[in-house]
């Protein structure tokens, strides 16, 4: 065996030409990346804080801690993908008239793309996961979720996917398909490089563990309830988010099946979605969209619990229709596996299929419509307090009403013949998901901060926050319904009609205003950490809420609750404090919890090496690393002793340091 | 594959671990109704029973179907008490899916094949072939 | 709706207990967790046959099910497969007898039917693949190669953890984690027999139709 052939099984693909030292936007991201890293890496070694990381964030198996490393890690890809949508904004705003811009089409279709996977995959499921792991054991008076090791996998296998796709921004390339990558696009006749199969391998690996935690935490809702709280006594979030669960747990295995599909067209010659050997690409279509509409719900189901807490929290009365909107969560999960072809009318199945879909289509808007109701009758008569997540709700209410109608025309067949790919679509769905995920988000982080760090977000930049996200939605994408109407569609690199080109230049100026609301929140974050000591809550209740997550202290206790609350009402809390229900301030018991361990870091580091090698053709690497991943998980399994009882003294020591807190601040 | 067994040992070792008890009548009885249900199809297939193919393939598919309720019921040991009746639930839900998935993707593609590539289809080649 | 009923009924006057004085232990979930996961797999297995379903008669001029499929091999495969079932039935009904030695011994047997059953399956794909026929001959030949394969990969993990299994058990015994793992494993064997079922009747029997 000569050289060439020895590095080209070490080393697959990868060859220094892989490195993107030419393009000099990618190679400034490098420098301020690399510089930017390699300070916090400094930093963090200088304030020796390894040995803290390691053991107390990065190996915990305590679901507040994963949810807020989801959280962090969401924001942090917020950044990333919202990067790529200003250069769009900015690309579009400029190619006119024979200027091609500054981002030439093989680099800006490679920017649309990670745009959509990123802020879909690594910015609105963390963030959504982040939110349930965190709130839900607490709503349901549970210590830790069901699988408390496996919780923590799952975040580490997510990670590992953004890896991926940040690895693709510095080695190689990203895919040039659009976020789904429809095949025969995606294909290897079409596309040769390793951007497609970064594509598959961050999904992949990520889509393990958001399966993985759908699970947990579906077994976790089911088992783990507190004493006394049936299902319909289940706090409205517990419930959405259970339903959330259900659809991951069942949507996410197609989008695994459709990508290995793919995959095996790529990589072993198979004739799945080709053109020719009576393969058919529609078929991929058809599957990835089995997953993609539940997807959308996955998104937005978590959110409408959020405001759901948030508005009868801040209305100060019950939540209207607490039944009905239970139904309606139900209704929305089941319906949502019977509208995927709405995606693709245009594929030509016929009028029959067509109208079925758009029917079901039509129907599914009904039980999210009375949610809005119930919304709306809830702060009917209310005494509204209007804090910063109340802004974000109001916001959200609005918003989404319009990004919903305009849905409902999207789902008539011979409209959306019309509208098919064009900016209407994208005007739609960004009108949901800005409206409907990202507002909630910020509402529930707005909302929940208290709890995770025991103080309040500052109001004046949250609410700064929020006028720039509004009004720069609105700016941005209003735009982008005027253009789609004029037949101008999605995924261009640069247009010749000069007349186009203003709504363009005010869409670039909506995505500024919206950068400027990001920027507030991260103004937010230091200035209320810059003033804990004003924006304190020792109460553990800021809000007055009425869910039992505001029944202990702020943040919460390792063990979460020192005796475990019996729930005799949906609004556990609140009945508690309308019965004058006392703390428990004696007879602690040692508590049972299970331990820290480093697997799950280690096991998804390896899939992030062997996803790597797959990309880049490494054999040899990717068989090691698959055989070292499946070692280190059967090892695992043979540690027997996953648990530990927190002594009650300890219990004792802790629960007295709240009650003195409590006596001395009431 | 075999992370998924988590701790708390200590717990169900006193009352409610409500793993389902399995007696050796109810395996050997599925076993049985297996046995006859798997030699069933592949005889009517093998002999070329039903000459039929359409029915034929009805027919295997009721056997097919019940075969996997016999599995279910005395391998899987489903009944509506396991686990408070979430694993039925789960089951009966999945089941929703999976039938959606095959005959929506089914029903779609069939669509998109007679509509849009009318040539390409199975039937419809013998078509052309009989063409003056 | 009736939940709100009944907290105005229970009134104010009366005291109810807010919280526990005695330990809670809320019951172990690995079971579900399992039988949740199994139906994801489910769905994986949904979209393989509704690839095969949609694609499964694009022969591309290659071969047809009719051509290639030897039904007595598949005969014996099944077989191979349902005795498995039956040894893994007997494993666990000497695990509810606490009886490790001969629990183990029928998990040995089970595995090595699985074996068999895999043995005679790579025989077929090799068989296939030599007589031109492998996956990359039609989209027909992808879809069952990937259904049937995929099933085999299942089979194989499960052949893995099981031997796994049989270490821990000889190690540790039958304690509660051992005995759920076990029962783990038979769902996961049983139900790779349902998608068997689904197998052999929808890709083998029905593909030699004419």
């Amino acid at each position: 065996m000569n050289t060439p052939d020895l590095a080209k099984l070490i080393f697959g693909r990868l060859t220094l030409e892989a490195i993107p030292y030419h393009e000099p936007i990618l190679l400034g991201t490098f420098a301020m990346v690399a510089i930017g890293g390699i300070a916090l890496l400094g930093l963090i070694t200088k304030a020796k804080l390894w040995g803290y990381l390691w053991k107390e964030w990065f190996t915990s198996i305590d679901h507040k801690k994963i949810g807020i490393m989801y959280m962090v890690l969401g924001i942090v890809m917020l950044l990333r993908g919202f990067a790529d949508a200003l250069m769009m904004r900015a690309q579009q705003a400029l190619a006119f008239n024979g200027n091609p811009g500054f981002l030439p089409p093989h680099h800006y279709d490679q920017v649309f793309t990670a745009h959509g996977v990123i802020m879909i995959f690594f910015v609105a499921m963390p963030l959504v996961t982040g939110l349930m792991n965190y709130v839900v054991p607490l709503q349901i008076g549970a210590r830790d979720v069901a699988f408390p090791f496996l919780n923590n996998f799952s975040f580490w296998m997510t990670v590992s996917g953004a890896l991926l796709v940040m690895a693709s921004l510095f080695v190689g390339e990203f895919a040039r398909t659009g976020w789904l990558a429809y095949p025969p696009l995606s294909g290897l006749a079409q596309s040769p490089d390793v951007g497609v199969d970064y594509y598959i391998w961050s999904l992949q690996v990520a889509g393990v563990g958001t399966t993985l935690s759908g699970i947990n935490l579906v077994a976790t809702i089911v088992k783990m309830r507190a004493p006394g709280m049936s299902m319909m006594k289940m706090p409205v979030f517990t419930w959405t988010s259970l339903c959330t669960n259900v659809l991951i747990v069942a949507a996410f295995p197609v989008l695994t099946a459709c990508l290995v599909l793919l995959s095996l067209d790529r990589y072993a010659g198979t004739n799945f979605f080709t053109n020719d050997f009576g393969g058919n690409a529609m078929m991929y279509v058809n599957l990835i969209w089995i997953w993609g509409h539940p997807e959308v719900y996955i998104l937005v189901l978590p959110v409408f619990g959020v405001f759901s807490e948030i508005v009868s929290t801040f209305s100060r009365k019950r939540l209207f229709g607490y039944a009905s909107m239970v139904y309606a969560t139900v209704v929305i999960t089941v319906l949502s596996y019977l509208v995927w072809l709405h995606h693709f009318f245009t594929m030509g199945s016929g009028a029959s299929v067509n109208s079925f879909f758009g029917i079901t289509t039509m129907i599914i808007s009904i039980p999210t419509g009375a949610k809005i109701f119930n919304w709306l009758f809830t702060m009917y008569r209310g005494r509204i307090k209007f804090e910063v997540p109340m802004l974000w709700t109001i916001g959200f209410m609005v918003t989404f009403v319009i990004g919903g109608m305009t849905g409902v025309m999207l789902a008539v067949p011979p409209a959306d013949f019309l509208l098919h790919n064009s900016l209407f679509l994208i005007a739609h769905f960004h009108n949901v998901i800005i409206g409907g995920v990202v507002f909630g988000i910020f509402a529930a982080i707005n909302y929940w901060f208290p709890k995770a760090f025991g103080y309040k977000l500052d109001a004046f930049w949250g609410k700064c926050s929020f006028w720039f996200w509004l009004v720069g939605f609105y700016v941005a994408f209003m735009p982008l319904y005027v253009l789609g109407f004029m037949g101008v569609t999605r995924r261009m690199n640069h247009f010749e009609d000069p007349s186009l080109q203003i709504w363009f230049q005010i869409a670039a100026v909506g995505a500024g205003l919206i950068a400027l609301g990001i920027g507030s929140f991260i103004i937010q974050l230091y200035v209320s950490w810059k003033r804990r000591d004003e924006l304190r809550d020792v109460s553990g209740d800021p809000w007055h809420g009425r869910t039992l997550e505001w029944a202990t202290s702020s943040p919460p206790p390792d063990y979460n609750f020192a005796f475990t609350p019996v729930v005799h009402d949906s609004d556990a809390w609140w009945q508690m404090k309308e019965h004058k229900a006392e703390r428990r301030t004696e007879g602690y018991l040692p508590i049972h919890m299970p331990k820290n361990t480093g697997a799950g870091i280690i096991i998804a580091g390896f899939a992030f090496v062997f996803g790597f090698a797959m990309i880049w053709h490494m054999w040899i690497l990717a068989g090691l690393s698959f055989v070292a991943l499946l070692v280190t998980a059967i090892g695992h399994t043979f540690n027997y002793k996953r648990d530990y009882y927190i002594p009650a003294e300890e219990v004792a020591r802790t629960e007295t340091a709240r009650t003195e807190e409590l006596a001395n601040h009431v | 594959m075999s992370a998924h067994a988590e701790s708390h040992d200590h717990h169900d070792d006193h009352g409610h671990d409500d793993a389902p008890h399995s007696t050796m009548k109810g395996y050997m009885t599925g076993f049985f109704l297996a046995v006859v249900l798997t030699a069933i199809p592949f005889w009517l297939v093998m002999d070329k029973v039903i000459p039929d193919s359409r029915t034929l393939a009805v027919v295997l598919l009721i056997f097919g179907a019940i075969q996997i309720v016999v599995h279910m019921i005395y391998f899987l040991h489903m009944n509506t008490k396991s686990e408070g009746g979430w694993n039925m639930l789960a089951l009966i839900f999945t089941l929703v899916l999976v039938v959606i998935t095959l005959s929506g993707s089914i029903w779609v593609m069939y669509h998109l094949n007679t509509n849009m590539m009318p040539g390409m289809t199975h039937d419809m080649t013998q078509q052309v072939k009989n063409l003056p | 709706m009736s939940d709100m009923h009944a907290t105005s009924a229970t009134g104010a006057g009366q005291k109810l207990q807010f919280w526990m004085k005695e330990d809670h232990h809320p019951a172990n979930g690995t079971l579900l967790g399992f039988w949740i996961y199994l139906m994801s797999d489910c769905l994986i297995f949904a979209c393989l046959f509704a690839t095969y379903g949609v694609l499964g008669r694009s022969y591309a001029g290659g071969p047809s099910g009719a051509d290639l499929f030897e039904l007595p091999l598949v005969a014996i495969n099944t077989t191979m497969l349902l005795l498995s079932s039956i040894t893994y039935g007997f494993a666990v009904l000497e695990m509810q007898k606490n009886r490790k030695g001969t629990m183990m011994a029928w998990l040995v047997v089970t595995g090595l039917f699985g074996a068999a059953f895999l043995g005679i399956e790579l025989y077929e794909f090799a068989h296939l693949i030599h007589e031109g026929a492998g996956p990359q001959r039609s989209a027909f030949l992808s879809s069952f190669f990937t259904l049937v394969g995929t099933h085999g990969l299942h089979v194989t993990f499960g052949i893995v953890w099981l031997i796994t299994l049989l270490f821990q058990v000889g190690k540790h015994g039958l304690t509660a984690a051992n005995k759920r793992r076990i029962m783990c494993l038979s769902m996961f064997w049983h139900f790779l027999d349902v998608v068997w079922i689904g197998v052999f009747t929808f890709v083998y029997l029905m593909g030699v139709l004419p």
